[in-house]
């Protein structure tokens, strides 16, 4: 059996036998370590461009959920996706799946927009994109066994030939995520929460996919066990050559996860750049207050810290504000910024920004 | 500093299906008056049973307090009758809990969730309570408190949910304020604006608080002292510079060293702590906290240890590692 390895030229229009391969053992596909491109790199897998998604929320109002995003993922590259309840990082993550039909705008996922796929190619698709849900308790069928959970994708694409194999790829997806095979029988309810998202981490891997969204993963974990879901993740990634967007709220762990990050506000991307360099130097008002809101444990650091408050809530996104989306809750805002949206621009090499004075 | 709460030996089981869960095993601490101190600790520990224990609100059955006293200013507060704990509750006693969403009535408006406890309690008049509602609405930041007032909890968002809250554990000044993870549900920027709210009001009025919380960053900024709970027992006690600086406990230890942190450079994988928390329907014999402990001896698991002192500043850890005796120990363990 040939290892596959993902980060070769896309192959996804041939499914060759590799494809059928679960996943490869680890000490035979990375006989070298791959370097993750910043800034998407030359080969991007995944191209939003101008991509909104907007609702209809009767009374003849349109909620926006996205308007107008634009990004590039490179391969193997993590993408860290920012904000706030409410700023559409969710939506943006659906949408780029289809799970959601856009409004208007493109994702083309290796070359090809993914919104003019249908039938054989679009179930494809479905084989190379996969997302791990935020909550373990809701997101898994709590009639069917772990191994019917698992295998759900490899009977849906056909991936397993016999009842053995398939058995046998389960347990390989377990043990490969942290499990034991014996685990295979049992139901949703005999798993603690950690365990459970091991248990979509599996499924999400089963059909070898090249992308998996992670949305919100480990938000609902306790911390201790955060950072063993986290260290999977990774490794699975060195691994696999897997590219992941990893949307969440909890700043400090998309820092470490991530390469670039991308901050929401309503909707709009509001600051993209390489994670520590929007970390170190945040150009926007809306991610600079962000920063300075997240507490640290630190007695020391938190006493000298500066701490921006924002005054004031979310405004609606059924009626945002004219302008730049953040003007209402700006300390800096100014006549030009209810007039103008500002235009998401480079303002230093790979850091991009929607501010008038960035 | 005078104690106004201290809580001892208490133990809290629940009754289930499968037998006995003793979700609070042995839990001491005080608080002095002025303090904030913070309970911390992951789902499961007890701190919530604890801090829900304090105010009476825990349902019975299925849950029933096995021993242990609560002394709130010189009142045992689990001997005390029904009609008396409602005097202490929302007069003496104040609470936030971390849900806004749910934890305030929707077919009341806020306005009269607010002056139930002046008329109740002080015996305030309905235009006298309405005054002093105003006055609360505009201390805890709420803008245009006159239309917020006859306003239902639907039409404020969450962060403006969470203050009126606190303006309603705050109405009749109490002497001690109750924080059940008060902003879990929010969003970093309202979890700033939250907890500062609540650190000027403490300086203001000099309320004690325990704020009850899994989140060791908020804790950082906000608290005195630090009580870390594991498998329903206090694992440590401090202050927080005592905690964050140097943690005795191995758990507390794990717990800073799995959590990333905004102000480091990245780089280094994060060191989770293995394993997952102790079943207590069973309780483990001796330490809690040993099966997932790397420095884990043979003492360890069939003896529990007790809170031993740790250093000159009060500090406290429930671990073997800090009894005289175990210097000799972990050198005989070197040895073999």
């Amino acid at each position: 059996m040939k290892p596959q390895n993902v980060n070769s030229k896309p192959t996804a229009q041939s499914p060759g036998p590799s494809r059928k391969s679960i996943v490869p053992l680890s000490g035979q596909s990375s006989g070298q370590s791959h370097v993750r491109p910043i800034g998407g790199g030359a080969t991007p897998l995944l191209e939003v461009e101008r991509l909104s998604k907007f609702f209809s929320v009767g009374g003849g109002q349109t909620l926006k959920a996205v308007n107008d995003l634009s990004l590039t993922v490179g391969k193997g590259e993590t993408l860290g996706i920012v904000g706030e309840s409410g700023c559409g990082k969710s939506t943006a993550g659906r949408t780029i799946m289809r799970l959601y039909e856009p409004t208007s705008g493109a994702t083309r996922f290796e070359g090809r927009n993914i919104y003019d796929m249908k039938g054989t190619e679009l179930k494809r698709l479905r084989r190379e994109m996969a997302m791990i849900f935020q909550d373990p308790y809701a997101s898994l069928n709590p009639r069917f066994s772990i191994a019917d959970i698992i295998a759900e994708p490899l009977d849906i694409h056909h991936l397993a030939g016999s009842g053995k194999e398939r058995r046998r790829k389960v347990e390989e997806l377990l043990e490969r995520v942290g499990l034991r095979s014996e685990h295979a029988s049992r139901y949703p309810h005999e798993f603690s929460g950690g365990q459970r998202q091991r248990i979509g981490i599996a499924r999400a891997l089963a059909a070898d996919p090249k992308l998996i969204v992670c949305d919100e993963p480990i938000s609902a974990l306790d911390v201790s066990i955060q950072a063993q879901v986290v260290n999977l993740l990774q490794e699975l990634q060195r691994s696999l050559g897997l590219t992941y967007l990893f949307i969440a709220h909890d700043l400090s762990m998309v820092k470490h996860i991530s390469d670039r990050v991308a901050v929401m506000y309503l909707g709009k991307l509001v600051e993209l750049a390489e994670s520590s360099e929007l970390y170190a130097n945040p150009k926007h008002p809306y991610t600079q207050a962000l920063l300075s809101a997240i507490p640290v444990p630190d007695p020391q650091v938190e006493a000298q810290k500066e701490r921006i408050v924002l005054s004031g809530d979310l405004p609606s996104p059924v009626n945002p504000p004219s302008g730049c989306p953040f003007r209402t809750r700006c300390p800096y805002a100014t006549e030009k910024c209810a007039a103008e949206v500002p235009a998401f621009r480079e303002v230093s090499p790979a850091h991009w920004a929607s501010c008038h004075y960035a | 500093m005078d104690s106004i709460l201290r809580v001892e030996d208490l133990h809290i089981s629940f009754r289930a299906r499968g037998g006995e869960v003793q979700a609070v095993r042995g839990v001491d601490f005080e608080v002095r008056k002025g303090e904030a101190i913070a309970i911390v600790g992951e789902s499961g520990s007890g701190k919530s049973v604890t801090a829900q224990s304090i105010m009476r609100l825990l349902p019975s059955p299925p849950s029933f307090v096995k021993q242990g006293s609560i002394t709130f200013m010189g009142r045992n507060l689990l001997e005390l009758s029904e009609r008396e704990m409602e005097s202490v509750r929302g007069k003496e006693i104040g609470m936030i809990f971390q849900d806004p969403m749910t934890s305030l009535n929707p077919t009341l408006t806020i306005g009269h969730q607010i002056t139930e406890g002046l008329i109740k309690h002080q015996g305030a008049s309905r235009q006298a309570a309405r005054a002093r509602a105003l006055e609360l609405l505009k201390l805890v930041g709420i803008p245009n408190p006159e239309d917020r007032f006859s306003q239902y909890p639907h039409s404020f968002s969450g962060g403006m949910r969470q203050r009126a809250m606190i303006a309603i554990a705050l109405s009749c000044n109490p002497a001690l304020l109750i924080a059940d993870e008060p902003t879990t549900a929010l969003d970093v920027t309202i979890q700033a604006q939250i907890m500062r709210l609540m650190k000027d009001l403490q300086e203001r009025f000099g309320t004690s608080i325990i704020l009850i919380t899994h989140d060791l960053g908020v804790v950082a900024d906000f608290c005195d002292r630090v009580i870390v709970m594991y498998g329903g027992q206090v694992v440590e006690t401090g202050t927080k510079w005592d905690i964050f600086r140097s943690p005795q406990h191995p758990y507390t230890r794990g717990l800073l060293r799995s959590m990333p942190r905004l102000d480091q450079p990245k780089g280094e994988p994060l060191v989770p702590i293995v394993g997952t928390p102790p079943d207590l329907l069973v309780p483990p014999q001796g330490c809690a906290f040993c099966a997932r402990c790397d420095e884990a001896m043979g003492v360890c698991v069939d003896h529990d240890p007790e809170l031993l002192p740790v250093g000159q500043s009060g500090q406290t850890a429930k671990c073997w590692l800090h009894h005289p005796l175990a210097k000799e120990v972990r050198h005989e363990t070197a040895k073999r």
